[in-house]
């Protein structure tokens, strides 16, 4: 067994590069309270890439994250603290009708990419409707857990961890995962070992579907209230984080560790431009270059493994 | 769970019945009143010419169709799967994104739970183990990481490896397509003692040898009929051949080295050292993977810019994997057939759609395309006439050279014999043809031969130095231990 999937080498190397980078431009950030202000808005992040990466795994594409992630976090501001029971049944309610648009899409074999673009009009148009002007409240419970100050390690890197873990475990190593991404290699495959592609298919969109919930959750414990449009750059983040962290986006290659580590890092690479003094109209500008820099060296770098 | 005993003469329940089914797609008939029983211990050569019913055969008796009238049943069995009967068909139905033993659980049911893995593991390496004894294949490899005939060696594991209902019939379309010689030799010894422990298994195969090697009954079909069903000691090659309704046999073709041709001067020298002359057919031989591929890719990539196209390229290639390298799977046939001479057809940055037709109707006239429509999609064609398209394809374009990268895999006698009649004809107005192919009797077709072995050239074989045993003598290396 390999130790390490040589696919994960590079997302950690510019991981790697950004950290130190930072720390170099910043070296009061090398501090508990440092780390933690780093990276704790890459938690929901990661956990919004975690779920783009499932449903990029079934080779399709979701171009409702944001929204849906911004829904997420109107229930849990205007509605979870008030009447804990709605709030619940609501975003159980939103996971199932993940399920339900992933079943939809394999049985009438619709693009992914036009019904989610479809489906984020209406998130949006619900988040609007639950919380038509900024407000809410975290409950205290989420905040308590988002801003906990365990020993020794930030919350932060304890939570990336954890996400990164149990995406592993889930998607790479049970069975189950072996099942979803076995569809996005050779849907056929599947079918014809007598396995219902539309049920495996459901399963995939739900399982995005808690990672995306979660997400909304994470972040609304983090701002402590909630906006209709508050996670919209989500969307393309999430894929960014995917493609970053060595993920392809046709034939169920993922790497659920990857994922965490792109988000991460794309979080960071915004740090690091604040730190730099880059003024804010400069800044996506430069995300963008960063982007384009790792992808660049993931290319060569394959080019280089196909050459030996 | 059969209660047929194996005692001789009494025999035992078969594992699948099929009686007078039939299926048709919309107006073609692809299987017409079938009578077939397959018993245990049996070992089944199918054999027929494309579009015969074969594949629509296996797939009646592996579940994938229901039958449109008549009756498959499986006696003792609720349905195929509890049958125990295991396909290995010819298109590849790994997970290429999975490694060998995730790909076992995607057909094995009960693979879950802690633990899986190693359960999983054990059975392919088992398996691997029995089938091809000496493979290098670990059950935590990476499909996408694998060679095209490694990937088939799991394939055919995976459909006799020991899971919750034990295999008892396999169904093998093709398998050898991708091996080569020695490890077809390992399959066919397997698919014996298989059936001698009392399994059963249907093995198709254009490779009549192989048949006549692993079946001890042949059923020919022929039109969706089967035409002939009886033990392989009743047939002999030639009459096996007339059976299938073949007037060619691939033993009495003229060589066209004996035709002396007029060859030009040198074309093209590649730095491996392949060299050829305008209107020469070179082959390029040795086992499968040793480099021809590569070669071919690496001289076909050096005559095109990856920045323009041209109206009159240099050299055109012929696919070998269809999937991979060839069919456009969602277009026409005629597009298909139009792409590479799409720069001809150009007019003010707009396709001639008259000429496109003119072309498509000109090229299935002249290498016999099976098809009532050219505007029907690619997949309908079987995969003999999709080989003919991608012919066509490259020969409708004027490029001098024309690159062949094992177009033949797969592909059944009629077609090869009238594709070979097209590259000497084309090869006689002076086109040059780079020929890879695996099989020993395109070899000999050629005027002259590079052998490969170890991704280098270990012979220069031209006219009567052009011999079985020759290219076999360079294809391995003597005093090693393989």
């Amino acid at each position: 067994m390999r130790l390490i999937n040589p696919r994960l080498a590079l997302p950690i190397l510019s991981l790697a590069i950004l950290i130190v980078a930072v720390f170099w431009l910043q070296p009061r950030a090398m501090s508990y309270v440092g780390i933690n202000l780093l990276f704790n808005l890459a938690v929901p992040i990661a956990l919004a890439t975690v779920a783009q990466m499932i449903i990029i795994m079934v080779n399709d594409i979701d171009l409702s994250m944001g929204a849906f992630v911004s829904l997420v976090a109107c229930i849990t501001a205007a509605i979870l603290p008030g009447n804990p029971a709605l709030g619940v049944l609501m975003l159980l309610g939103c996971v199932l009708a993940y399920a339900a648009l992933g079943a939809l899409i394999e049985a009438r074999q619709l693009p992914a990419i036009v019904v989610t673009l479809g489906m984020s009009f209406v998130w949006g148009g619900a988040a609007v409707l639950i919380l038509p002007s900024p407000g809410g409240t975290s409950p205290v419970w989420l905040t308590a857990i988002m801003k906990a100050k365990p020993p020794l390690v930030p919350m932060a890197i304890i939570a990336s961890l954890l996400i990164a873990g149990v995406a592993h475990l889930l998607i790479m190593r049970s069975a189950f995962g072996v099942r979803l991404r076995a569809l996005g290699g050779n849907a056929r495959a599947v079918s014809r070992a007598g396995r219902s592609t539309v049920r495996l298919r459901a399963m995939a969109y739900a399982v995005a579907g808690c990672f995306a919930v979660l997400a909304g959750m994470a972040l609304v414990g983090l701002t402590t209230s909630g906006d209709a449009n508050i996670a919209l750059r989500y969307t393309l983040l999430s894929i960014a984080g995917v493609i970053l962290g060595g993920g392809e986006f046709t034939g169920g290659r993922v790497s659920p560790i990857g994922a965490v580590i792109g988000a991460l890092t794309l979080t960071l690479a915004g740090s690091f431009l604040s730190f730099l003094r880059l003024s804010p109209d400069w800044q996506i500008g430069a995300q963008g270059a960063i982007l384009i820099l790792v992808l660049a060296a993931r290319l060569l770098v394959r080019q280089a493994e196909k050459r030996t | 769970m059969v209660s047929g005993d194996t005692e001789a003469g009494a025999r035992a329940a078969p594992v699948v019945m099929l009686e007078g089914a039939s299926k048709s797609f919309g107006a073609l008939k692809a299987m017409d009143h079938v009578d077939l029983h397959v018993s245990p211990g049996e070992s089944l050569g199918l054999v027929g010419h494309n579009g015969a019913g074969k594949s629509t055969l296996v797939n009646l008796i592996t579940g994938l169709f229901a039958p449109s009238a008549g009756r498959v049943s499986y006696p003792g069995a609720s349905d195929h799967r509890m049958a125990g009967i295991r396909a290995i068909s010819q298109e590849g139905t790994l997970c290429p994104n999975l490694t060998v033993l995730e790909n076992l659980q995607v057909v094995q049911r009960d693979l879950n739970g802690w633990g899986w893995r190693r359960v999983a593991a054990r059975r392919i390496r088992t398996a691997l183990d029995a089938v091809f004894p000496g493979h290098r294949i670990r059950p935590d490899m990476l499909v996408a990481d694998m060679s095209l005939a490694e990937s088939q060696m799991v394939e055919i594991a995976i459909g006799f490896a020991e899971g919750p209902i034990p295999a008892r019939l396999v169904v093998l379309d093709e398998p050898t397509s991708s091996l080569d010689a020695q490890v077809s030799a390992q399959l066919l010894a397997h698919i014996r003692r298989f059936c001698a422990a009392g399994g059963a298994a249907i093995f198709i195969s254009h490779m009549l040898g192989e048949v006549f090697a692993v079946a001890d009954r042949i059923v020919v079909m022929r039109d969706g009929r089967i035409i002939a069903d009886r033990p392989t000691s009743g047939f002999s090659r030639q009459g096996l051949v007339d059976a299938m309704g073949h007037v060619a046999d691939d033993r009495n073709q003229p060589g066209p080295t004996a035709q002396a041709r007029n060859l030009g001067d040198t074309v093209l020298r590649t730095p491996e050292g392949i060299e050829a002359r305008r209107g020469e057919i070179v082959g390029l031989a040795g086992l499968a993977g040793h480099g021809q591929a590569e070669a071919l890719a690496r001289f076909y990539l050096s005559q095109g810019s990856d920045w323009r196209s041209t109206a009159r390229p240099s050299a055109v290639f012929v696919a070998g994997d269809r999937r991979r390298d060839g069919v456009m799977p969602v277009w026409s046939i005629r597009r298909n057939l139009t792409l590479a001479a799409l720069e001809t057809l150009t007019r003010h940055g707009l396709i001639d759609r008259a000429a496109e037709t003119a072309i498509g109707t000109d090229w299935q006239k002249r290498i016999g395309i099976r098809t009532p429509d050219m505007g029907n999609p690619i997949l309908s064609l079987s995969g003999g006439n999709q080989q003919k398209v991608l012919f066509a394809r490259a020969l409708a374009t004027s490029a001098p050279v024309v690159v062949m990268d094992d177009p033949m895999r797969g592909v059944d006698i009629g077609t090869k014999t009238e594709v070979y009649d097209m590259i000497r004809h084309e090869a006689a107005q002076g086109r040059t043809f780079l020929w890879y192919s695996t099989e020993m009797d395109e070899i000999l077709n050629c005027d002259r031969v590079f052998v490969f072995r170890d991704g280098a050239i270990s012979a220069e074989l031209e006219g009567p130095r052009i011999t079985e045993e020759n290219i076999l003598a360079a294809s391995f290396e003597f005093g090693d231990a393989a």
